[in-house]
């Protein structure tokens, strides 16, 4: 039994932040507060010579949807392979509900999975790929036949005309669906999906996302979700892995992620961030005084920071005001107008800021919006709390 | 735009009032004869060298003009013939009259073999006739049977007449073990004289073995290929693709010094004391020798077209069976095996139908117990006991048997799902 010693991945300040409304776990299940799945001190290499995963420490818990985001090479996909059993962990142990499942074989263990690319039996139809994983555990064709039909149902395609076509007959969204069925027909605990709406276009990935957080509200079950698109990961997810470079860089809940991001590859990985390099001079009851290149000096959250080190201050696009209030704004500083790009229902404006040309305020296209012109001279701010002190990469 | 619900009652017009359809094919004709012109080059080769030759091959199976055509007066006197008696004056006047002219223009000799091959020693018999019968006159009946009293035998009469056809079954008859009897009636060959049909069954059961051990050489080091990296893939490829690059008779001697009987394999084994010097084993100029160098000749048929479909197939099908609970056998044989039988079939059907009409390699290590239907096919086309049409009709037996082969491979698999590579 996994003697977990609390050391899931937890950070400093954030405390594992608790998502709105955690979806109900499995019923029947007498200790759902063990974890479904514990990374314990995992590490992985392929070669000998470089860990793809270090030290990855994680538990998930029953009914959570966890999303594995990265960049692609940042090991996010290993983890879920060693989870499914397709890549043995080359040191450390995996935990399935409490239970060891490093030497159990992938076809014991009752993971469901989705692929990349859906890997529907070409040669089957769909009705023979749904019965599949319950045929192969000896479930009685009428009641398989009973489970198929559900799982069908459930991804809307139950109308009866998809079931002796073949994968290749489907569309793509409609191939997608299947996958998903034929992961939950046999009703899995824990179903791994490996960036399942890749090869989808963009509104039906949206549509899929919603789709498939919904099936998981309802079903209750864990599920463990990789994917590179950062809007996906916030759309969908209970709590997100950010994965760089082989270890996990904040493991929060999506508002969290967003506002509160512990350092600064999270910081520029989710969401559009601005970013002013400085030097902490002193910090006092957890607010730094920054000096900026210019020369003026600011005030921030000293979040990974420490005195007399260099920063990355990270300020996100739309809490930045233009001309500010004192009421909204504890510090302003000068800007150069760049560039102003009009997208509808919002205006970008590039500026200058302390020597950063790239920086980006985002404002409201509300009734009587300023314009700004490229080459005016404005003062930004924004509240200390919206401005992160973070580790100089 | 022309509405489409519903049944299509009456044509869709192009915009100058014609047909769509007509318009179409119209649009499409330059295309369809470049198409043409592209593939007519090749057509005609084919056509000269290989559709025309194997017509006239099948043919001269069946083409019988020996006794028609070279004894005409006499097939023609025959038809009056009731079978019953020694034929009467006119028969015999006939076939003096043909005997001198067939020697004239040297065509009886012809005629003779022709039914010599049917009653042994007619052709001697014919041949002495026909050197005194210029010399003969009326009646004619008397001087032949004077000078050869086997001249009224009934079974030769009857075999001629019988022979007048331009078409006969009996080269077939042949080359399947059977013979008429005097009579016209069909009956087995003594058994003395039956090889063909036994060397036809022995040449469809090796070429089955020989596919057989193809399959169970082929999938695994096909299935390895296919899942390694390029590079380690390749070389595999050149190692499997090594014999169509040695030359058929260095490839040969090796096999004898390998497999003969003071050969490497041999002395290996009594070295090890696995048999004594009594129990070498006999590998070559035998069914093995044939088994083990077709085997090897023929495997990368099996090969390519299962590599070229195992590419195919994603790995996360497996991993996908496996994690629905398949246990990896049942998830090969569920999932991997179905996929790679376009591939299989593809391998089998190229193996097979090369195998049964293989030629050199059952000739060079065969021995007796080893060679195959085609080279009884060769046999009979050279030297002096040539019997080009028997070798026609053999050849004949050998096509349509492949065609047979080929025809149920498409009703159970299904041509246009095979993948050559």
């Amino acid at each position: 039994m996994g003697e977990t010693k609390g050391e899931s991945y937890l950070l400093s300040d954030v405390k594992d932040a608790e998502p709105a409304g955690l979806p109900r776990v499995s019923s029947g299940d007498v200790r759902s507060n063990r974890p479904m799945v514990h990374f314990d001190k995992v590490q992985k290499s392929y070669d000998g010579e470089t860990l793809v995963v270090k030290n990855f420490n994680l538990e998930i818990r029953k009914g959570e949807f966890l999303t594995m985001l990265g960049p692609s090479g940042s090991g996010k996909t290993t983890c879920l392979m060693m989870v499914a059993g397709f890549e043995p962990a080359t040191h450390g142990e995996i935990y399935l509900d409490g239970q060891p499942i490093n030497s159990v074989p992938p076809h014991k263990r009752g993971i469901g999975m989705v692929f990349q690319n859906y890997a529907l039996f070409p040669h089957m139809t769909i009705a023979e790929n749904l019965a599949f994983p319950l045929d192969v555990r000896g479930i009685g064709k009428a009641e398989a036949e009973k489970k198929v039909q559900r799982a069908l149902d459930m991804v809307q395609m139950g109308d009866g005309s998809f079931h002796g076509r073949r994968p290749a007959q489907l569309s793509g969204g409609q191939q997608q669906r299947v996958a998903l069925a034929r992961a939950l027909v046999f009703e899995p605990k824990l179903v791994l999906m490996d960036e399942p709406l890749g090869a989808l276009d963009k509104q039906l990935r949206e549509h899929m996302q919603l789709e498939i957080k919904h099936i998981h509200e309802s079903l209750g079950v864990t599920v463990i979700y990789v994917t590179h698109d950062q809007g996906e990961a916030l759309t969908m997810s209970d709590r997100i892995a950010v994965f760089n470079d082989g270890v996990v860089q904040q493991l929060a809940a999506p508002e969290v992620l967003y506002e509160k991001p512990e350092n600064s590859f999270v910081a520029q990985f989710i969401g559009e961030n601005n970013t002013l390099l400085g030097k902490v001079k002193a910090i006092n009851e957890g607010i730094a005084r920054v000096e900026l290149p210019d020369g003026e000096v600011v005030e921030a959250l000293a979040v990974n920071a420490g005195p007399g080190e260099r920063t990355q201050l990270s300020i996100r696009p739309e809490r930045v005001e233009i001309d500010p209030d004192e009421s909204v704004s504890d510090h302003t500083v000068t800007a150069r107008v760049e560039e102003v790009i009009y997208l509808g229902d919002h205006i970008r404006t590039r500026m200058t800021v302390a020597g950063n040309s790239d920086f980006v305020v985002k404002t409201r296209n509300r009734l009587g919006a300023r314009r700004l012109d490229p080459g005016a001279s404005v003062r930004v701010g924004w509240a200390t709390e919206d401005c992160r002190a973070l580790d100089h990469e | 735009m022309a509405s489409t619900d519903g049944a299509i009652k009456e044509p869709i017009l192009a915009a100058d009032g014609t047909p769509l359809k007509q318009a179409l094919r119209r649009s499409q004709a330059r295309e369809r004869r470049a198409a043409f012109l592209l593939v007519a080059p090749l057509l005609l080769f084919i056509l000269i060298v290989f559709a025309v030759p194997i017509a006239s091959m099948i043919w001269r199976s069946v083409y019988n003009p020996e006794v028609r055509n070279f004894l005409p007066q006499t097939a023609a006197a025959l038809q009056e013939w009731d079978g019953e008696d020694v034929p009467p004056e006119p028969v015999f006047q006939a076939m003096a009259a043909d005997m001198i002219v067939g020697v004239e223009k040297r065509t009886i000799g012809r005629a003779a073999a022709r039914i010599n091959r049917e009653i042994p020693g007619a052709r001697s018999r014919m041949m002495r006739t026909a050197r005194e019968v210029d010399e003969w006159s009326a009646p004619y009946r008397e001087k032949f049977l004077e000078t050869d009293e086997r001249w009224s035998d009934l079974d030769f009469w009857r075999l001629l007449k019988r022979e007048t056809r331009l078409v006969t079954p009996a080269y077939y008859l042949l080359a399947l073990d059977y013979e008429y009897t005097a009579d016209g009636e069909i009956r087995p060959r003594p058994e003395v004289y039956r090889i063909y049909k036994a060397l036809f069954w022995r040449t469809a059961w090796m070429s089955m073995l020989i596919t057989g051990i193809c399959i169970l050489l082929a999938y695994p080091i096909s299935y390895l290929m296919a899942t390694q990296p390029t590079r380690l893939a390749n070389l595999l490829l050149i190692l499997v693709l090594l014999p169509f690059w040695t030359s058929l008779l260095v490839r040969t001697s090796a096999w004898i010094v390998l497999l003969q009987q003071q050969g490497v394999v041999n002395e290996l084994l009594v070295a090890l004391n696995v048999i004594d010097e009594g129990g070498r084993l006999r590998m070559i100029y035998n069914r093995t020798g044939t088994i083990i160098a077709m085997t090897h000749i023929l495997l990368p048929f099996m090969v390519l077209p299962l590599y070229s479909v195992m590419k195919t197939i994603p790995p996360s099908y497996l991993r996908a069976a496996k994690s629905l609970g398949a246990h990896p056998f049942r998830a090969w044989w569920r999932v991997y095996f179905p996929l790679t039988i376009p591939g299989l079939a593809a391998g089998c059907i190229l193996v097979f139908i090369l195998a049964i009409g293989y030629y050199i390699t059952p000739a060079l290590v065969g021995g007796d117990s080893g060679i195959f239907i085609s080279n009884l096919i060769a046999q009979n086309m050279q030297g002096s006991s040539a019997q080009l049409k028997l070798a026609a009709a053999l050849a004949t037996i050998l096509l349509v048997a492949v065609l047979v082969v080929y025809w149920v491979f498409n009703k159970l698999i299904g041509v246009d799902k095979l993948k050559f590579g």
